[in-house]
């Protein structure tokens, strides 16, 4: 390329035969190093050790940093040169900028970041030794969405594979934690351990003892990271693949739950019994056993029309997916459960074990609870809400007493009692009136389900799917009940259509996406235009 | 007490003669002032001079055994003001600010100093901020340099320089009686480096002689017809001087020898750079041995026009490597020689970009170029340049590109500002959008998501004043957010007295978190904390209410949305005219966190009772909607996959960084947006009442929760 533009341009045609040597050897130029973080990660001591360890070799080093707002939870980049020192004691000058194409070594403390290096061209298969951690610190954008939006590690991973000349790529924040320490110096053993410096492990061991702060943790994940290092590849993930992660028992003890799993085996096809099986164990956690013969009997039903409309041949995908959307449409969250939820013995060990809370030292949670009128009214019976709701003003005069925001310290007795107590008014649940709601609204999506399987398969489980967009509490619920009227609506209006399926999974993944509905609108609006 | 502590760098300053200084620029530049002998220095922080102002703090002893008077100027302007000291009398004088937002602030003050003139030796180092990292705009001191007549020096990126050309510039300034500008540049503030140190000086006049025995002259003021004078001054007797002076101590530099046809006249802070450049075109080596001439301009302005001609002698072309737009150096030095007649040619923004950082590669591609042009032998065998464009093309790069997320900055795990966000978000989607004027500080991160709030930013302490043309009645009233920083800097007139006088009728938000933060958590004057050098605690709301304001509400707890929300929602809609002013006032957590956790540590360790409190999670009442972050952007809170496969979505999760702040809970609750948030509050060393109290309930909660437990149905095989 560099050739044919110089031979095009006729009049330098002659200085490619020149024979003058560059001034200097290439060899003479310093080993650059970038070191790319977000703010508080602890980049900047990551770069003082590095400088140390090369001056304390009699080596001539310079690091740069650009320190400000961006440092604040940003991504920022730190860069470090260095040479061996000149016999004439002549003193180097060196860069304050990485250049693309021009770094020996870049060390990345997270693994998006590891991915931005290569985007800024920084990282190069003829020279670049990457270290970098795989773990994720997830950025605003992929947290903020209302569903999954995690970007794909994958993608980096393909990226490191042509862009760098050699890669040290494990999880060096586990290594950090699991010694006590942070991630600098466990990036610190990986430096050590690539070779790509020409410096013995010693002294590096050396540079952190001299940092004085944390220096038995710091060692400690220094060498952890270096043994890891050294040691290569991941040993054989030897976990079981998501998604056949539960073993279905063929006997259980209790007598009630091995009936509803013995009823389960043989009403539904093996593809489906696993998702099944945890569906009912929530059913029946939620409620009670009966309620866990309902989840069976509605799934039945919901099998028979896969059957009628070819499911074994794919695998009874709808019976599946059915398993478990129904499952969640039927563990709707209202204050029993919440309340069973917060009063739960597994609750308060697993906080237990979370915050490491010893014999010696005493736990107490407080709970930020808003039950609105609404909430409050819906568990009543339905007459009883009904009659209340009918009287205006004294609606209004509850609504005034109880809407406020309560700080309850769960593991006081009084307030124990009072959750405990919610909890059991689960007992009176079924003649509730959010109960009849959900129970209407569960029946007019799996009406709609069923009439959409049996004219396009493919749609039908996707609108089994939409049961995803109903959750939350409040106006968070508010809001997912009128994406899903959206986007089922708007799904009738195109049933006909061959292509309903790819459109109504265009639609869930809008609306999944979008907290404003500005994307979900932007979809229906879309589909507006092919009608 | 600011962010960052130089207690121990400090103790460098006192090195003496001959001994070798090792550290980051910034203490290379303090050490050079105190080997000049200044008498008092003063400055406003803001990056890269925040660390300068952290390091003059933290080495009061050092500047008090010297009889250094130093200050925290209220700003930029206050800065250049104190510069009049050296007006009268041969006092050294220093100040520092963040360029070129401070040099706007404090011009008024320099076009004064630079017309009178001054006696003894006046410096103002300059934070040159330009290009990656900045949050400023894009612009150049190099116009105010010029505009006021002030020598402007642009040392090349070395300590031994930079350290030199302090010196050489406090003679320089005697010399000439002109204020000379030191622009470093961001990288080189924090750059390491080493230097052979000298003796620090004691000022012989000192400020005290100054006061006892006071000195004027009617010809040192701007006022007709001194000022006319004044101009005369520059032209015939200032400016030769200046030069005279930059030539005979050669404060710039050649390197190199004309081995060819052409030359390179760069700007001093680009000479590492550059060097790097040649270094990829084989016409340098690591050392800086080039082959081809380099006419190094240390200093950037004046251009010293014998210089010049003697480095073009023999030419045909040279390149002028100059950073930023306009490109007045090289106008400067093809005035020079076109006035001269030379036949050497001048270009520079013809082969290097008008605007944007000039990195190695930048320039490399640029220097090839224009030899191409001018002198293709000097390129020889063409060693290959480092390259990254082949490999970005790659396909699994390209994908690579809309994968990675944008990382913007956010407010910090426990900020008290992301509650005074959240609650403003959540009055908005009640009260509909509002114009919201921002200003500069921790508090424009609302800016970018999740808060996405503010419409404009005018400068430090300008969000009132740059809300003061809506003073119009309108359905909604304009909301104007200042910090205790920008208050103080200038707000407190320019915004709130503005307001006052002018009865407008919006609302101003002062966030107050008792520091200046975004620079680094310098004191102010309503910091709370004690300052033996400083008097703190003076509060922001007698201030507004000494201006004249009378709708005031302080709120001493942001944390509390429900609140903080009642108050933005009453002064949106409240009858009262005038300005609706609130305070909001919490302590930056960075702060906080850096004293709280020491004398945590320490009681924890005594034995002492101690109630360490974080935020949870109960992943199980979590719904995955992810409401709560998009109210929050908390680093601490982010969201984990469950390994269930019932569900799709991932739910909210704290990880162990949360200093319990509550904002979490509180937002919760206002927002009534669900019940998945706990504050786990750990007694640690507990009393006798809290194992009294633990003894009595525990039992019983014990008792019914393993009753619950037996009655469930058990799916345990």
């Amino acid at each position: 390329m560099r050739l044919t533009s110089m031979l095009e341009a006729t009049m330098k045609d002659d200085t490619v035969k020149l024979d003058l040597a560059a001034v200097g050897p290439a060899t003479e130029r310093p080993i650059s190093i970038a070191i790319v973080a977000m703010g508080g990660q602890g980049g900047g001591v990551l770069t003082g050790w590095i400088v140390s360890l090369a001056e304390r070799q009699g080596w001539v080093a310079q690091s740069t940093s650009v320190p400000g707002v961006a440092q604040r939870t940003g991504a920022t980049i730190y860069y470090v040169e260095m040479m061996p020192p000149d016999p004439a004691g002549r003193l180097p000058i060196l860069a304050q900028m990485p250049t693309p194409g021009d770094v020996d070594v870049v060390i990345a403390s997270e693994y998006m970041e590891a991915g931005r290096s290569i985007l800024r061209g920084i990282v190069t298969p003829d020279r670049t030794t990457l270290i970098a951690s795989n773990h994720r610190s997830l950025a605003i954008s992929e947290k903020m969405a209302p569903g999954e939006s995690i970007a794909d590690s994958g993608a980096v991973t393909s990226a490191i594979g042509i862009a760098a000349k050699r890669e040290v790529i494990f999880d060096m924040n586990a290594v950090a934690v699991a010694q006590g320490s942070v991630i600098s110096a466990a990036l610190f053993g990986s430096l050590a351990a690539s070779g790509a410096l020409p410096f013995a492990r010693e002294a590096y061991c050396e540079v952190i003892r001299n940092g004085g702060k944390g220096v038995e943790a710091s060692l400690r994940t220094f060498a952890a990271a270096y043994d890891r290092t050294v040691a290569g590849d991941d040993p054989p993930n030897l976990t079981t693949v998501p998604g056949s992660a539960v073993q279905i028992p063929t006997r259980l003890t209790d007598p009630k739950a091995d009936r509803l799993l013995q009823r389960l085996r043989n009403e539904l096809p093996p593809e489906a019994q696993e998702m099944a099986y945890l569906g009912l164990r929530k059913v029946v956690d939620f409620q009670d056993v009966a309620y866990g013969d309902e989840y069976l009997t509605l799934l039945g039903q919901l099998h028979l029309c896969d059957s009628a409309a070819g499911g074994a041949e794919r695998g009874w995908l709808f019976t599946g997916q059915a398993a478990k959307y129904l499952a969640n449409a039927m563990t709707y969250d209202d204050i029993m459960r919440v309340a069973g939820l917060k009063t739960r013995l597994q609750r308060r060990t697993r906080i237990e074990t979370e915050l490491g809370v010893s014999d010696k030292s005493i736990l107490q949670t407080i709970e930020f609870m808003h039950p609105r009128m609404e909430e409050l009214v819906s568990v009543l019976p339905v007459r009883l809400a009904g009659w209340v709701i009918a009287r205006k003003s004294l609606y209004a005069w509850l609504d005034r007493r109880t809407d406020k925001g309560r700080r309850v310290k769960t593991y006081t007795l009084h307030w124990f009692l009072a959750l405990s107590f919610i909890a059991s008014l689960k007992r009176i649940r079924r003649i509730s009136l959010r109960h009849q709601q959900e129970v209407a609204h569960r029946n007019a999506w799996l009406e709609n389900t069923k009439t959409l399987l049996a004219i396009n398969y493919e749609l039908g489980v996707e609108v089994l799917r939409f049961r995803r967009l109903i959750k939350g509490y409040s106006d968070t619920h508010v809001r997912g009940l009128s994406k899903f009227d959206k986007v089922m609506g708007t799904t009738l209006r195109i049933a006909g259509r061959e292509d309903a399926a790819y459109w109504a999974r265009l639609l869930l993944a809008s609306a999944v996406k979008d907290p404003s509905q500005d994307g979900l609108d932007g979809t229906i609006r879309t589909i507006g235009t092919i009608l | 007490m600011a962010e960052r502590s130089f207690a121990k760098e400090v103790e460098d300053l006192r090195l003496g003669e001959g001994e070798i200084f090792r550290g980051e620029g910034i203490l290379a530049i303090t050490k050079a002032l105190l080997q000049a002998g200044v008498s008092y220095v003063g400055g406003y922080q803001g990056s890269p001079i925040s660390h300068l102002m952290d390091v003059l703090a933290d080495a009061n002893d050092i500047l008090d055994e010297l009889g250094v008077n130093f200050q925290s100027s209220a700003s930029e302007a206050t800065a250049a003001a104190m510069l009049s000291a050296s007006v009268m009398y041969p006092l050294r004088g220093a100040v520092a600010w963040k360029s070129t937002v401070g040099t706007n602030v404090a011009s008024d003050a320099l076009a004064n100093l630079a017309s009178g003139g001054v006696t003894g030796g006046a410096m103002v180092i300059i934070g040159e901020d330009y290009g990656e990292g900045s949050s400023i705009m894009q612009e150049r001191t190099h116009a105010f340099a010029m505009k006021s007549q002030m020598w402007l020096l642009d040392p090349r990126p070395e300590h031994e320089c930079i350290v030199n050309l302090i010196e050489k510039g406090y003679e320089l300034s005697e010399a000439s009686n002109t204020p000379v500008m030191l622009a470093v540049r961001v990288r080189s503030c924090h750059m390491t480096g080493s230097f052979v140190c000298k003796d620090n000086k004691r000022a012989e006049f000192t400020l005290k002689d100054a006061l006892n025995n006071p000195k004027r002259d009617l010809d040192r003021i701007v006022l007709p017809p001194a000022a006319y004078e004044h101009e005369q001054e520059k032209i015939r007797l200032r400016m030769p001087a200046a030069i005279d002076f930059i030539r005979k101590n050669k404060l710039n530099e050649f390197f190199g020898e004309k081995t060819g046809k052409t030359g390179i006249i760069t700007q001093g802070g680009m000479y590492n750079s550059l060097i790097r450049a040649l270094q990829f075109l084989g016409l340098s080596d690591a050392y800086g041995n080039t082959r081809i001439p380099i006419y190094v301009m240390n200093v950037g302005y004046p251009t010293i026009n014998a210089e010049v001609e003697e480095f073009a002698a023999g030419l045909d072309a040279v390149l002028v490597v100059e950073e930023g737009q306009p490109e007045y150096i090289e106008q400067s030095i093809s005035t020079v020689l076109s006035r001269l007649s030379a036949p050497t040619k001048v270009r520079g923004k013809a082969y290097l970009p008008m605007g944007g950082d000039y990195t190695a590669a930048v320039l490399s591609k640029g220097i090839a170029h224009f030899l191409e042009d001018f002198d293709p032998l000097q390129l020889g065998n063409r060693a290959p340049i480092p390259d990254s464009p082949p490999i970005l093309t790659a396909p699994e790069i390209l994908t690579l590109k809309g994968v990675v997320p944008s990382r913007p900055p956010g407010l910090c795990t426990g900020c008290p500002e992301r509650p005074i966000f959240a609650a403003l978000k959540l009055v908005e989607e009640e009260l509909g959008r509002h114009h919201v004027s921002a200003d500069i500080g921790c508090h424009l991160f609302s800016i970018l998501p999740p808060f996405n709030i503010g419409a404009t930013t005018m400068g430090y302490g300008l969000g009132a004043a740059s809300a003061s043309a809506f003073n119009v009645k309108a359905d909604k009233r304009s909301i104007a957010i200042m910090g205790d920083g920008g208050f103080w800097h200038n707000g407190l007139t320019s915004g709130i007295g503005n307001a006052v006088f002018n009865k407008h009728d919006g609302v101003f938000l002062i966030v107050d978190n008792f520091y200046s933060s975004a620079t680094g958590g310098q004191d102010v004057l309503s910091s709370r904390a004690f300052n033996k050098r400083r008097k703190t605690n003076n509060s922001i709301v007698d201030a507004v209410k000494g201006i004249g304001a009378k709708w005031v509400r302080q709120i001493d707890h942001t944390y509390d949305v429900t609140q903080m929300r009642a108050v933005l929602k009453e002064a949106l809609t409240t009858e009262a005219e005038g300005p609706k002013i609130i305070v909001a006032s919490s302590e930056c957590m960075l702060n906080k966190q850096r004293r709280e956790k020491p004398r945590v540590s320490k009681a924890l360790k005594g034995g002492k009772r101690t109630v360490i409190a974080r935020f949870g999670v109960d992943e199980d009442v979590c719904t995955g909607d992810h409401a709560c972050i998009r109210l929050s952007g908390c680093p601490s809170l982010s969201i984990k996959t469950l390994d269930d496969p019932l569900r799709d979505d991932p739910v909210a999760s704290i990880d162990n960084t949360c200093v319990a702040c509550g904002n979490c809970g509180e937002v919760a609750d206002a927002a009534v947006l669900c019940p998945s948030f706990y504050q786990a509050d750990v007694v640690h060393n507990p009393g006798g009442w809290d194992r009294f109290k633990s003894r009595l309930t525990l039992p019983v909660i014990q008792f019914l929760q393993n009753r619950q437990d037996r009655l469930a149905v058990n799916f345990d095989a």
